[in-house]
This record gives C-alpha cells, structure tokens and sequence, in this order.
C-alpha cells in the first residue's frame, strides 16, 4: 500500500511549511542570537537595524504581552534573553522584514553589549560546582554494596558519548497569520503542536482557544522538534500579532545548528562485577548529562537513561545514579532513543573492557546475561513475551557468528595494515512514555457521502509513516480501499491536548486511538446494514472488500450505498474516540513501576574494517534480527529499522559536534558536520524481520519501531575499537565516541 | 543590472528580466513557485536542491546534475533547467514507483533531489551498473531511510531498464519509451536551438568585468547575499576559458574548465591515467559538474584538492591582465593564508601542466571525515621517478598542514637523489614535519594532522613501491 505522503514525495508535490503559498503580505523573521556563551546583556541597540531597507520591526522581550517563558518540563528558559545570555546561539530579538536578505541585513546591523561570564562546558565541572537542574535520580535493585563480595572480577572504567545533530534536512520554521479578535493561527513544523499552542498562549496572553497550531509535515524531526520548534513558532506569532501582518521564520541551516539543542553528550563511570563464568552479578554507573543551559527535556531523558542502564540484560544488583548537568551550552533535546542509547553505550563499553580483562569474547557474556522471561528491570518492571535470547539466538544462527569470526580472524593473520572487528549488540527498549500521562491520544474520523475518509489524529507525520499505518489501520477495519482514505494535517483544533509524536509512540497511541474511532462509525454503519437486511442480529453482517455480506454472502449494498442510506437515515458518520495506554504507571518517589507497555527486542551483528595505516574505516554489514510485532506496514518499519541503524552509525563514528573553549559551535555547516552519505552506509544491511511474535500491546499485534532500530548502530563503535585493537593488541582500548578517524589514528600510532 | 535571460523551465518557455546574481533554487521556489525543489543547506552539501540543466552541445542536449542553490540565474540563459516537476508524468514513473515501494522515501525532504539526481544518471550513461547510479548520489544527503531502499530501488529500476540495451537513438529515446521521462523531452533540442535563433544573441569570449564568477561552488557558499549586489562577469561558458588542448609536452586547460570536465577529457585520461579515480573524492558529482580548476586554485585553501595535486604535477597557471599573459608557477602563487600572486583584476587564462615521463609515478592520498563529499584534513600527492635505483624529479604537496597549499621543498630536495627504503623515508617524515605548521580545527587537532601527514607520506611509498618497502617496517 502506497501511502498518500510518498506520492506527493517522489512528485516534489508535498508541502513543507516554507512551500506553503504564504498569505499576501507575509514578512519574514531573522532571528538575531547571543554570539557569547555566557554574559550579561548590557545594552541593546537595533536602531540601526532599523534604517535597512526592508526591515519592519525589531521584536525582543520588551514586546511580550505575556511571560517570556517557554521552558515545556521546567519553566526555565526565556523565548528572548532579556537580561542575561546562557549559551551562544539563544535567541535575543527577531528582525521582521521583506524578505530574508533583508532581514539578515537587519540582524547584522543590531548591536549588543555584554558582560562577559566564565561559561561551563563540561557537565563534571557543572556538577562540581553544584550546577544540577534537578536533584540526583537514583534506580537500583538487589543490594549493590554487598553484591561486590561475590564478584571474581570487578573492572571499572569511565565512558564518554558525544552529542549529535538532529539534521533534519528541513530546518525550524513557522508560518503564523494573525486572525480577527486576538486569534493567531500558526503553521509549524513541530512535533508537539500543543506545546506550540501552550507557549504561543502563554507568550501572548491569550487563551488556549484562540490559538490553532497546525503541521502539515515534517522533513525529518527525530526528536528536535519535539520541544525545540516551539520558540521560532511563538516568535513568529508575537512578531505576527505585533505587526498585524502574517511571519513566517525558516531557519537557514548554520544559524539552526548554532541555536538548537542535540542529542545530550554525557560522560559516565562504571563499575562492573561478575563471576568466573561471566555472570554479571553487580553494576554501579554515575552518569554526568550535560544538560546544556535549560531543562528543556533533559529530566525526562535522565531518567529514560536510567530506564536502560542495563539494556538486554538482567543484573540483580545495580545502582545506577544520574545527575542533569547545567552548562553553558545550547539545551540539549530529545533524539531519537531519548538517552536511551547513552546509557547502552556505558553498559556495553562495561562488558567490552570486562571481557578484555576476562579474556573472553564480549558476545559471551552478552549472551550469558540476556533476559528472559519474568526478570525484574532495575526499576521493578518484570519482562512479559521476553524475546532477548530469541533474537540473539536467532541472529546467531541466521547470521553464523562462529563463522564469522574465524573468516575475521583469518583475515587479520593474513593482513597487516588492514584489519576487520565484528562486534554484537542486543537491544532492549522500552514502549511508552515514561511520563505515564503522555500516553494518551484522540483521533477524529469522518466519513463523506462519496465514500471517501478523512482522519485527524495527534501524530504529526516526519516520514516515519505514521499515517501510513493510520491509512492501513482505517482501510483494515472498514475494509475499503486505502485510496479513498486522507490523512489529515495535525491540528489543534481538531485534536486537542496533544502528547507530542515522540517515544515511538505515534502510532501506537494514535492507531490505537483511530482504530476507536472507526469501530464506532462500523457499529454504526452494521446496524443500518442489519436494518435495511432485515436482521436482528447484526454479527452476521460484514464489509468486506467494500461490499456488505450477509451471513457471508454478498448483498446488493457496498460502502458507497451502506454510507449514504446511513446518512439518509441521520446516522452520525463522524467520530472521535481517545486512547490511554492501560496499567501503566510510574512511581517516581520509589523510583519503581510498570512503566512501560512493553519492550522491544532484537540482536545485530556489525563488521567494519580499519586501515591501519591511514586511520580510516568502513562499515562493511550491519545485520540484525529484530522483533517487529506483527507488521502493520512492513516497507515502513524496514526503512525505520535501515534509517535507525545507519543514524546510530553516524553518532557513534562520523558525527561530532565541536564547541570551542568558548562555547561556540564549530562544526555548524554541513561542511564540517558530517553524517553517513550513501558510500558510508553499509554495503550489506541486512533487517530480518523476527517471524511470529505477535504483540497484545500494539494495534493489530504491531510493535512501535521509531526508535530501537538506532541502538544497532552502536555496534560499529565496538566493531572498529576490535578492528584496532587486533593492530595493537596489547594496547588498552578507550571508550570515548565517536570513534572518529582522528581517534583511530592517534590510539593507532600514538605512544601513550 | 538586470539581464534578460531566456530559458526553457521544464516544459515552458521562460524569459525574464532579472537580477543575474539571483540562484536558481530561489528562483524556482519563489519566482515559480516549483517548491519541490528544497533547500537543505545552500551551500551545495545535501543535494536537497538538485536541478538538471540541459545544454545544447552539438545538435544534442547535454544534461548535468547540479546543485541549484549555487547556481546564478545567469548561467542557465539559453538552457534547459529541469526541476522535479519537469519529470512528472501523470502516472509516477517507475523510478517514483520504485522509490515508494522499496522505502526510499520518508520523510520526503530529499527526496526530489535523489529522483533528479538518479534521472540524471540514467540519461547520462548507456551501460548502468548499481556502483555507477550509487556514485551518481553521492552529493545527496538523506538523514531517516540509511540509504538501502534507495539502493534497492536503484537495483530494480536498472533491471526495468535493462542495462547494455540502450537503443541506438540515445538514453533520451530509451527513457521516454520506458515512460521515465516525459514526451517532451524529445523537442527540447529543437526547442533549445529555437532560442538560439531567436534571440541570436553572439556567445561572449571576453572577460570584461572585475568580479568574476565561474562555478560559484564556493562564493554562493560564502557570500550569495552580496553577490546579488554585484555586478558580476558570469563566465562559465566562455568560448576563450573552456579549452583542454595539448600542447608540445603540456596540456592546457582553460580557467573554466569544471572538475568533471576536465576528469573526463580524452587528453586527460590519456596522459594522467589515475587522475579520474582520485578526483572521485573531489566534492560531488554536482560540484564538480560546476567547480573550476581556476576556482580551486584561486580559492586558496590550504587543503584544495586539485591545488594539492597540481601542485605535485608542476602545474604553471597563466594570468591575464588587459591582454598581457604572465606565467607563474602554482607552487609560487600562494603568499600566505588566503594571499595570492595576483593582482585583483588579473583573470586565471588557463594552467598547464607538464606531461609527466612515461616512467613517472604518480599518487594522491586524502583523509577526511567522511571519504566522499567532504573536506581534507589531510591530503598529500606525489610525483616522481626512479632513475638507476634512486629517486629523480620527486615532486611532494601537502594541504591542510599550513596556511597556504604547500610544496614540500626541502623534503623533495632531501629525497632526490636517494634510494626508496623504510630508512629515507622516515628520514624524509623528520623533513617534512619541520616544513609544516597546522593549527586545530574542525577538521582535527594539530597533532593529528602532524601525524596523518606522516602517514600519507607512509602511504604514498607503501603504494607505489610495494616490493620495495616492507610496510610492516615502515608502519
């Protein structure tokens, strides 16, 4: 099933919000941004900017009806900087013009004057000098204290991750128009368009009523325009309501990169024990997020962090501990795994440094410790349809690791320079938002005369087919043709109360949500059926195809006829139904609880081979199994687990984001911040879909996919460090990614 | 300082008045309201943007895959620019199809770029083979598929298309038969030499004006908002700039000749056999098919890859200031950082380069972050021969370890006349870490540059002597 959004893709016809035919009279907002990392606003001059040519108004706090607040967790963060600057890049004033060029003209023309302050950087000094957000978080279970005792071995290490840019390949931006009475309605591309809704309101000081927030689409979000599209969406609106003129902002690419938040770098210490046999028995981890200068969704990645620090394994003693570090750089943001895959990278780089020490392969003791059914999760979750051991069974014989590793080993006897490292990565991630009251959607479905759909829900689509699957769900239970059904734009008038399309959870909550909707207008529409075929008893009437059956046999009436005779009889032919996730919940005194719906499960197998001479590598394969429930769209969920894969690739070896010694961003183009082209994929990704593993959980027995997929990816940093480590055998390996060609060659060749 | 320009825009014919300096991306979006061409970057790093421009050469249309963020509206006067609309049918075609049904599409943003990009390909080649068409994607970015539908994508439409089948009358015909381009494709020769007639406008020669333009691949970068304020020479397509000839024992080739034209000249390919593989790391495909030998040199930067590699091959470049042609060695144009032999208003007439001795050796190295479309940190290429077991007429570059694209002068001095061993060379890395001065940036800290310097010099030697020198020693 094509959906309607690949269409209109291959065509060029889809509409991002910068191809939207802007109303007459639209002006364009360039953001003007603090160029320190930390300082007092001292004076602020843009009279200057105002004599360009082209430029309306210069808009700054001092033009904000409401609060200057737009903090989504913790009301921390200014939408302009009023007095103070946190990190460079944060927004101080809009210049509102003809066009871009002009106001780009404008900006530079606006002068600011600062006190400059010492920033901080790094999330260690941050905690040392007590720069928390929030208090510590603390999960544990069994008694780590006493747990050592029994441990053989007991190695610890320190871990470092690094951040990563969203690079979504369209960038930030909003269109808003100011209506009669106080009314704004704002086209964004965002992920959360009730967050948008919330801060305009709040910003503008105006009910939530007199704001519309609608996407059309995302090109590309992977979490960075979950919480970080509200600000240019509301200082359009402000700009908007204070010119009486419509605003659209569209970030140019440098300036997107220099003021928004990545993926949170951390740096972590771990201290693991285990027995002779490769048990791990104790696991104690301290990670340092650096959290950059506000909240943002930091507090809620922490504690996903912690949700993961044991990833595919069961530990029955841990104690894992996460600080949120205040640094003076942009807030880092939700991406793709939500600090998921941070703390699976420590856990991992644990048992890799273990298993040097050991003397065993890493993969030993992965397998060794797989979960399995009923175990407990640090945070009192006990797993349920457990398929940790299947899929790394099932990956160990589809994929033949033994064999696999003597062609490796082979190879590295025969070759010098040129040296090749498998490595193996389980995956366990959990399905729900682990803020319990996020896991709720609505959905609206309308049915025309003609026959044909039209579905709103709160999933915003950014190409992981979500409304693919809306289609395929509507099209399942109505039996027609998918053609006839439309997905439509997310729009807070028509959905209200959104929970951002996050957590993997777009099409779970919304499908769910949809699935609702239309079985109340089938009930609906099968009892007309039973009316007008004279039944009582309307089990026996089915659509199927698009025709009605009665007792199994066709009828003279199909789906066109079936809706207009209900519409004849004043038969209601919309429908709105909402879903919450059931028995769920969190409790975060105890740090304990069922916090999510289920868990998602799979094993890769990634091999990469290192020039030694020159410090390069390749990615050669990435293959895994993975349990994708019952597929609802299996084109879509192959191309998330692919996309997943080759982003977790990037982040653990092309990407890194360079800050210099004064906050500033370095790699802010595409020309220094480099994600996987097509030759950096891998030549052989291979996604092997677990056969027969129904999910209770998911609609029609689906599993969500968005993000476990990524955290393959961090196989390729393992792979790479064998690859070396077979160089220089006796060297210790350090954990510390990206694994750039730069590390490569200096642990290489370097003496230390 | 508006021009009239007069061009064919998909299926219509197009003239205006315009700002010349204006890019075609911006003219699309905003002057046409084709927005399914995108911008991703501006400055030729995504592919978001990818057009297809069409020049009539010879009777024939010649199409070229090109990044419309950096291309001036002046430069596609009398051309055939082709959007992602100018490949609509009314039904997708099968490369649309493919794209849908083997997840290469997502979030959609790219997607346009990769459907030109491919189209581009599959009119530009006769034989198709999947590392060819992958190779022709490599200036597009796409951040949520991984890139494996549009492989297996480009896999299936290669065996809808049937490779070594390409009818007699050209890929064009082949295509509109097979429905993946549209009808009118067909008369966009005669279309195109209609506005010739029409206009009957003389192609220009002469360089007349200060600031020049060429490829533009990196002032659109740095500075399109001011060039719109400029009044700009556009000299892409000048008669007088465009030539690769031999002459005596040198090839010539003009100021603007592009990357990809001169990689694919017949002299070139004959007298310098391995440039073509090397130059595959030069940019993307759409850089190269507007980036000019000239501009890589007068761009000065420190790690230019075709300034590194003319500079081993003991390339001359030619300036012209009214009329008067002085001659220069490359290796004595750079003064300091960004800092030429030049004066402001003396134009790049053409390089030449000697043609090496049939025995000479030649190799390029480069290390960056990512292998293709990316920036050196490093790179390095060598030239020389071996005359009775010692080393003759070694020439040695290096980019991305000092201000300015560096011959290594007192290490090529140290090394003639000596033999290739482990021994001279690492004698040779004590030289050239004392020619050198890289500073920490983006593209590494110092102290790697240092190092992989070393190592490419390493790699040179291990490369083209591989019976000479153990590489385990050298290593």
């Amino acid at each position: 099933m094509r959906s309607y959004d690949s269409i209109q893709h291959v065509r060029g016809e889809s509409k991002f919000v910068d191809d939207l035919t802007a109303p007459e009279g639209t002006l364009f907002g360039y953001v003007y941004y603090s160029p320190i990392a930390h300082g007092k606003i001292l004076k602020l001059s843009f009279e200057s900017a105002l004599k360009v040519n082209g430029v309306h108004s210069v808009v700054t706090a001092a033009d904000i009806p409401g609060e200057n607040q737009i903090g989504g967790i913790i009301l921390d963060e200014e939408l302009f900087a009023s007095k103070e600057v946190h990190f460079a890049g944060q927004p101080i004033a809009i210049v509102v013009a003809e066009d871009r060029v002009s106001g780009h003209k404008g900006a530079k023309a606006i002068k600011c004057e600062f006190e400059k302050l010492k920033p901080i950087l790094d999330p260690r000094e941050a905690f040392e000098k007590g720069e928390l957000i929030i208090p510590p978080k603390i999960f544990s279970i069994g008694n780590i204290d006493s747990a050592w005792h029994q441990c053989d071995y007991i190695i610890d290490g320190k871990v470092e991750s690094g951040a990563q840019e969203h690079l979504y390949l369209e960038t930030q931006g909003a269109l808003a128009i100011p209506l009669e009475g106080e009314g704004i309605r704002i086209i964004s591309s965002t992920q959360g368009p009730t967050a948008v809704q919330k801060t305009a309101a709040r910003v503008l000081n105006i009910p939530m009523n007199k704001v519309e927030v609608d996407v059309p689409r995302l090109g590309g979000g992977f979490g960075g325009k979950e919480d970080q599209a509200t600000a240019w969406a509301v200082m359009a609106a402000l700009a908007a309501k204070k010119l009486n003129r419509p605003v659209k902002i569209i970030l140019p690419r440098q300036e997107d990169m220099r003021m928004t938040g990545k993926r949170h770098p951390y740096s972590s210490d771990f201290k693991i024990g285990l027995s002779k046999d490769g048990k791990i028995l104790a696991y104690q981890v301290w990670y340092y997020q650096n959290a950059g200068a506000s909240a943002d969704l930091s507090t809620a990645i922490l504690e996903r962090t912690l949700f993961h620090s044991t990833n595919s394994y069961f530990i029955p003693n841990v104690k894992a501990t996460a600080y949120c570090c205040r640094t003076n750089l942009p807030p880092f943001t939700a991406f793709r795994g939500f600090g998921g895959p941070q703390a699976m990278f420590v856990i991992e780089s644990a048992i890799h440094k273990a298993a040097e020490v050991m003397g065993v392969e890493p993969s030993f003791i992965q397998k060794k410790n797989l979960l399995k059914e009923g175990d407990e999760f640090p945070f009192g979750q006990k797993t349920e349809n457990c398929r940790a051991v299947k899929c790394f069974e099932e990956a160990e014989k589809r994929f033949d690791f033994s064999s696999q590793n003597l062609r490796v080993k082979k190879f590295n006897e025969e070759n010098k320079l040129v040296k090749k490292g498998l490595a193996v990565m389980p995956v366990c991630f959990g399905i729900s938002f682990t803020t319990t009251f996020l896991n709720q959607a609505s959905a609206l479905v309308h049915v025309y005369t003609d026959g044909s759909l039209r579905i709103s829900t709160a999933a915003v689509e950014m190409g992981q087919g979500v409304n693919a699957k809306i289609m395929s769900i509507a099209s399942q239970i109505f039996s027609i043709r998918p053609e006839r059904i439309l997905i439509d734009t997310t729009n807070t008038s028509r959905v209200a109360n959104t929970s951002p399309t996050a957590a993997s959870k777009g099409t779970d909550l919304n499908g769910f949500a949809a699935m609702d909707a239309c079985n109340l207008i089938l009930e609906r529409l099968i009892k007309v059926a039973a009316e007008v075929l004279h039944t009582d008893n309307s089990s026996q009437i089915k659509i199927k195809d698009e025709l009605v059956y009665l007792n199994n046999s066709k009828t003279e009436f199909d789906w066109i006829k079936l809706i207009n005779i209900a519409y004849i009889k004043r038969v209601s032919l919309s429908a709105q139904a909402h879903h919450a996730t059931p028995n769920i919940f969190f409790d975060r005194e105890k740090m304990k609880g069922n916090a999510f719906a289920y868990h998602v499960f799979g094993t890769a197998l990634v091999e990469a081979t290192v020039d030694c001479l020159r410090g390069t590598y390749v990615i050669d394969s990435v293959k895994a199994v993975h349990d994708f429930g019952k597929s609802i769209h299996p084109v879509t969920d192959r191309g998330q687990a692919e996309g997943g894969i080759v982003q977790g690739l990037g982040w653990m070896t092309l990407e890194e984001v360079i800050y210099n010694d004064e906050g500033k961003l370095l790699t802010d183009a595409l020309s220094t911040y480099k994600v996987p082209d097509i030759h950096f994929a891998p030549k052989e990704l291979v996604v092997h879909f677990l056969e027969d593993v129904p999910n209770p959980y998911g609609p029609f027995q689906s599993k969500a996919i968005g993000e476990p997929p990524f955290m393959y990816g961090i196989g390729a940093y393992f792979a790479i460090i064998n690859a070396m480590k077979s160089f220089r055998p006796a060297k210790s390996i350090i954990y510390n990614a990206p694994v750039t060609n730069e590390k490569v060659l200096m642990w290489l060749h370097s003496n230390d | 300082m508006e021009k009239l320009i007069t061009f064919l825009c998909n299926n219509e014919l197009v003239s205006v008045q315009i700002n010349p300096s204006l890019t075609v991306l911006d003219f699309l979006r905003n002057h046409r309201k084709l927005t399914g061409t995108k911008e991703g970057c501006r400055e030729g790093d995504c592919g978001a943007c990818t057009i297809m421009l069409g020049s009539l050469i010879k009777g024939k249309v010649k199409y070229k895959s090109i990044n419309s963020c950096l291309l001036p509206i002046a430069d596609i006067d009398r051309k055939h620019v082709v959007s992602i609309e100018g490949l609509n049918n009314s039904e997708l075609n099968y490369i649309q199809l493919q794209m849908i049904d083997e997840g290469g599409t997502q979030c959609g943003f790219c997607t346009p770029g990769f459907v030109v990009s491919l189209t581009n390909y599959f009119i530009n080649h006769s034989n198709y083979c999947i590392e060819d068409a992958v190779s022709a994607l490599d200036g597009n970015i796409c951040r949520c598929t991984g890139y494996a539908g549009i492989k297996r994508a480009i896999e299936n439409i290669i065996t809808f298309t049937g490779s070594n089948d390409v009818s007699k009358a050209g890929p064009i015909n082949l295509l509109v038969q097979k429905n993946l381009l549209p009808k009118y494709f067909l008369d966009i020769p005669k279309r195109l030499k209609n506005i010739r007639t029409q206009i009957d406008k003389k192609k220009k020669g002469k360089v007349t004006k200060t600031n020049i333009v060429s490829g533009g691949t990196d002032l659109y970068v740095q500075k399109w908002e001011s060039l719109l304020e400029t009044d700009i020479d556009f000299v892409s397509d000048y008669g007088e700039l465009k030539n690769i000839s031999k002459r005596k024992n040198r090839i010539d080739v003009g100021g603007a000749v592009t990357i990809e034209e001169f990689l694919e000249s017949h002299l070139i390919i004959k007298y310098f056999p391995n440039l073509k593989e090397h130059l595959k790391l030069f940019g993307s495909l759409p850089i190269r098919n507007r980036a000019t030998i000239a501009g890589n040199i007068v761009n000065a930067s420190p790690i230019g890859d075709m300034t590194n590699i003319l500079i081993a091959l003991n390339a001359n470049i030619h300036l012209r200031l009214k009329g008067r042609i002085k001659i220069i060695p490359l290796k004595e144009f750079y003064l300091g950082y960004k800092s030429l032999n030049k004066k402001t208003n003396e134009i790049v007439l053409e390089i030449s380069i000697p043609i090496p001795s049939k025995r000479a050796l030649f190799n390029y190295e480069k290390v960056s972050r990512r292998t293709y479309l990316d920036i050196a940190s490093v790179n390095s290429s060598i030239l020389l021969e071996i005359y009775k077991g010692k080393i003759k007429q070694l020439s040695l570059s290096a980019g991305g370890v000092s201000p300015i694209p560096l011959f290594l002068k007192s290490t090529c001095e140290f090394l003639t006349g000596k033999e290739v061993t482990p021994s001279t060379i690492n004698d040779a890395i004590v030289i050239v870490k004392s020619e050198i001065s890289p500073i920490t940036d983006a593209r590494g800290t110092k102290e790697y540059k240092t190092l992989l310097l070393c190592q490419l010099i390493k790699a040179h030697f291990i490369k083209l002597f591989p019976e000479s020198i153990d590489a385990e020693v050298l290593v």
